[in-house]
């Protein structure tokens, strides 16, 4: 099997009656049946309405109607993202079964530019996690190691891309949910800025700090998609106003001139020395290509992982609230009284690790201790978001790994949460501070597993940062090396 | 010497007030209390995943408006907070509320309480959903309606200042006067678009020295009276609690939540305060904060009403109403400016406030209706008080000729004159109308001039007589005039 196209060459191939969107779906349905019984990215995949679907658009082409930046291209969707064709899960046993009566903003966006939806992808329970591996659905297998996790929440659209099931999806990143994952999966993950994409439909995890972002082989794609999401939307008070530029023309923007900031917080103890020594590579790249490298202080960054580990359990202990046997989901069988109807339903159809985050959440916001740490958290985060506002004034973006570490075996950390939460230590402070971020590959380990360079910008800066990811892979080709086929 | 056992009652209140809005206070369903159920639902009501909240603007406004005439401080940045706790009627599990940023505090509300004017002090004024409906309609089953979910309710919070069952009647009536004044609510009772929460405790002095009983708050009352009764019960039973035992204290004792039950008209415990659930208050991250801008907080000043205790004062200072009649016409917001058009039309103030109470009221209560919708208008009333006032009609033909102005397009005056109503001041036509009552009616007249006992109502039946004679044509002090003097002419014949 050839690699799959990527969005770019798809679109084309299609409004240039090349391609029918038909032949396309097919070819991607083909590959997602290929691979899927040793990567299982997607939780669930329609064949018969995704060509439906692909029909519909070739009829519409036939008919000369106009047609969407996005015509005939198929696109996965991280499954705690609203759909009305199939289930939405979260990848919990809460939600096994449970059918949207609502598309999310995101998907009426894609449809409307008229991308087809394939499938939805595999995550953590209520992208809880950082490798899929607590969600309700087996495990999702990186494609270029299948005894190593995808990462996560995220893993199954990461996943799926990389092993070319699909030519893009989208994930969630709440703190690090795409860009942990892409950069595992050696494909390309944006996390936009807070309010960039409106979350309406997005099961949410930790409102303030969740964004919807795009997965893709390259930085091209991921601005295509970034294209059509991007927005106000009037079902989301925390979606921003104001004009959205173009960010695939954006892309040609030099690297001469661009000052690139580098923090020694990024740089430290846990870092694995091959991670370390491929994103220092990529930085020489860049320093020879005529930026400027500027080394910024990020001093409260150390508190990042402890101040995330208070504000999205907290926000997740009343969003997680609803799920209660009551009004839909799981319910327990034959409840005794109403609390037991709660306890029940809720202690069978969460898992440990999101009745884990739930309790923490709860904790910290009760009487007595919300200002001790809840509030003190929030005071942090306007600390680490100042310090962020002081080095943007003086660099446009800020370079650091993704993860200290590439993918990690299958089980190797589900034991130990704590271990698992330092593998969003470089992640997690884009969400405190709400700029956007993007992970791009940069090498590979000597286990060939892909390395991650994470660029951060300001809020709203995603055209800077998609410049300077692009320019990279023009120079580079990490991001064409495709995971080896069979197992 | 202090009088021994002196008890102060202690009454603060918090009361629900149903905004009046098209839609939900975050979603765009409508608010209708007559839907069948679960039909005014969305995902964002029903507490779906994914969905998200988007604040109506107009609760908002209908909350700063409120608190403008409750002379409070508006805040002009205020948050949205979420109070967590499990509910089957509360889809989300945390209702969005206002929490340590009220939009409204620190105000007063003026109330006649007592034959004087009163400050209560208004301690918060805050926007939040309501919950939806727990219908328990057979053992062991328990149905949801979810129409009400997200309907927007003010909380309004008095300081203590409340020292009686009557002044906190008075309080809410008032206050349901206000609110449906502004328009912020209809304020109906039956519909429950308001509830009543009192806190209640008494203050006993014994031998110079102060104790306080517990507080206690009565849960969701939902009428005047229920109110009333309901604090007047429980003063009576604190204060004999704190008899019969010294240490029932306030700090010593818990405060406590009491129920109503109107049967029994007693209230009845319902749990402690101190085993309150943590509602684990904190910023709800999917609403921005609001900041009210000055263009907007200009433009609601300027909207706010004279406010109705203002409003009755000066009709009846400025001019001359009876306070009551005033009270009467000031309840209803679009009456009382129909009103007011109808004395800047020319009517004089007494007599169009007597025709508002006895008659177009009257007419509109009979129809179901306001007297804004009986489709006379203010000329026609101006007038109707203007042939009123010069004797061209008399107070029957005033009741039969607003009855036909409902249905007829006609001015009082043509109307009055083509049906015959005006008044006959013609001295001999009214002595022709006396003459043949006189002639007719022997056994009155005999009483009239010989039963001591029946004289009075013997003169009043003639006198009914000779107005119904007259086509209610007569004048009546014409008429009262010749049947005095008729009699007195038999009465020195005989
Ligand atoms: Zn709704």
């Amino acid at each position: 099997m050839t690699g799959l196209s990527t969005i770019y060459e798809l679109a084309a191939a299609f409004r240039a009656k090349q391609r029918s969107a038909e032949d396309i779906t097919r070819d991607c349905l083909d590959r997602i049946e290929a691979a899927e019984p040793s990567v299982h990215a997607f939780v669930s995949c329609d064949r018969a309405a995704a060509l439906a679907h692909a029909s519909q658009l070739d009829a519409a082409r036939r008919r000369g109607e106009k047609i969407g930046p996005l015509a005939g291209v198929p696109v996965a969707i991280k499954d705690n993202i609203c759909t009305t064709v199939g289930a939405t899960t979260c990848g919990s046993q809460m939600l096994e079964g449970y059918q949207s009566v609502y598309n999310a903003h995101v998907v009426d966006r894609l449809e409307a530019a008229g991308a087809i939806v394939i499938g939805k992808t595999n995550l953590d329970a209520f992208a809880m996690g950082s490798s899929t591996e607590t969600s309700h659905h087996p495990t999702t297998r990186n494609p270029w190691d299948k005894t190593c996790v995808a990462g996560g929440s995220s893993g199954g659209s990461a996943a799926a891309v990389a092993a070319r099931e699909v030519p893009g999806a989208l994930g969630s990143d709440t703190g690090g949910s795409i860009r942990q994952p892409a950069s595992y999966c050696g494909v390309v993950g944006l996390k936009p800025t807070y309010g960039r994409v409106s979350r309406f439909g997005l099961v949410a995890f930790a409102s303030s700090l969740d964004q919807i972002g795009p997965i893709a082989t390259n930085v091209r794609d991921v601005a295509l998609l970034l294209n059509v999401i991007a927005g106000q939307d009037k079902c989301d008070s925390t979606s921003a106003d104001g004009a959205v530029p173009d960010f695939e023309s954006c892309l040609e923007r030099p690297l001469q001139g661009l000052r690139i900031g580098i923090s020694d917080e990024y740089f430290c103890e846990g870092l694995h020395a091959e991670v370390d020594r491929a994103v220092r590579a990529a930085l020489e790249l860049y320093q020879a290509e005529g930026t400027e490298l500027v080394p910024i202080e990020l001093p409260h960054m150390k508190y990042a992982v402890a101040c995330y580990y208070i504000v999205a359990p907290a926000e997740a202990s009343s969003n997680l609230a609803r799920y209660d046997g009551v009004h839909y989901g799981y319910r327990a069988a034959k409840p005794e009284d109403i609390v037991d109807l709660y306890s029940s339903s809720r202690g069978e159809g969460f898992c440990p690790e999101v009745k884990r985050r739930i309790m923490l959440g709860t904790y910290v916001l009760s009487s007595g201790y919300y200002e001790q740490y809840y509030l003190k958290a929030m005071k942090v985060r306007t600390l680490i978001k100042e310090d962020f506002d002081n080095a943007f004034r003086r660099v446009d973006v800020i370079a650091s790994p993704v993860a200290p570490t590439t993918a990690f075996r299958i089980g190797e950390k589900l034991d130990d949460p704590l271990a698992m939460y330092l593998t969003d230590v470089y992640t997690v402070s884009a969400n405190l501070a709400g700029i956007c971020a993007i992970s791009i590959p940069c090498g590979f380990d000597k286990c060939g597993l892909p390395i991650g360079l994470q660029l951060m910008g300001p809020a709203f800066g995603e055209e800077i940062l998609l410049a300077a990811a692009h320019q990279y892979q023009l120079r580079t080709d990490h991001h064409t090396k495709l995971p080896g086929c069979g197992d | 010497m202090t009088e021994p056992d002196q008890a102060q009652p202690i009454i603060g209140l918090e009361i629900h007030v149903q905004l009046k809005t098209e839609a939900k206070l975050f979603c765009a369903c409508a608010v209708r209390s007559d839907a069948p159920p679960n039909s005014c639902v969305c995902p964002v009501c029903l507490g779906h995943p994914g969905a998200l909240p988007v604040l109506n603007c107009r609760a908002f406004e209908l909350a700063v408006l409120t608190g403008l005439a409750l002379n409070c401080t508006i805040a002009r940045r205020c948050k949205w907070d979420r109070k967590n706790y499990f509910y089957p009627d509360l889809p989300k599990n945390y209702q969005i509320s206002q929490y340590d940023l009220p939009l409204a505090h620190t105000g007063n509300f003026e109330l006649a309480s007592g034959g004087q004017m009163k400050q209560i002090r208004i301690r918060r004024a805050h926007l939040e959903e309501d919950a939806g409906k727990s219908l328990h309609d057979a053992p062991g089953r328990t149905l949801v309606d979810l129409n009400r979910a997200g309907t927007p309710l003010l909380e309004i919070v008095t300081e203590p200042d409340i020292t009686s069952a009557d002044e906190a009647y008075a309080f809410c009536i008032e206050l349901q006067r206000l609110v449906s004044y502004l328009g912020v609510s209809e304020g109906n009772m039956q519909k429950g678009q308001m509830r009543f929460e009192p806190n209640v405790n008494v203050a006993v002095t014994e031998d110079g020295k102060e104790y306080r009983t517990p507080i206690v708050e009565i849960k969701n009352l939902n009428s005047f009276r229920a109110v009333r009764d309901a604090i007047a019960y429980e003063i009576q039973r604190q204060t004999a609690a704190w008899r019969r035992d010294h240490g029932y204290q306030l700090g010593r004792c818990p405060n406590e939540n009491r129920g109503w039950n109107d049967e029994e008209g007693v209230t009845e415990f319902q749990r402690q305060k101190e085993a309150e659930q943590d509602y684990r208050y904190f910023p709800d991250p999917d609403l921005a904060m609001i900041e009210l801008p000055d263009s907007l907080f200009d433009r609601l000043r300027a909207s706010l009403p004279e406010l109705p205790i203002a409003r009755q004062e000066r009709f009846v200072t400025k001019h001359g109403i009876d306070p009551v009649d005033a009270a009467t016409i000031i309840n209803h917001r679009p009456t009382t400016d129909l009103f007011e058009e109808v004395i800047r039309a020319g009517g004089e103030p007494g007599i169009v406030a007597k025709q508002f109470v006895n008659v177009w009221l009257r007419l509109a209560n009979d129809r179901h209706s306001a007297v804004t919708d009986l489709g006379v208008g203010a000329g026609r009333m101006a007038e109707l008080a203007g042939i009123t006032a010069d004797g061209t009609i008399n107070k029957t033909a005033v009741d039969r000729l607003a009855e036909l102005l409902l249905d007829r397009r006609e001015r009082p005056l043509a109307l009055a004159t083509e049906l015959g109503l005006l008044q006959e001041h013609d001295r001999e036509t009214t002595v022709r109308w006396v003459e043949e009552v006189f002639a007719s009616n022997n056994r009155a007249v005999e009483d009239a001039l010989t039963n001591p006992k029946k004289t009075k109502a013997a003169v009043g039946f003639l006198h009914g007589q000779v107005m119904q004679t007259s086509g209610g044509k007569a004048d009546p002090r014409l008429v009262a005039e010749l049947v005095e003097r008729k009699l007195a002419e038999l009465r020195s014949n005989r």
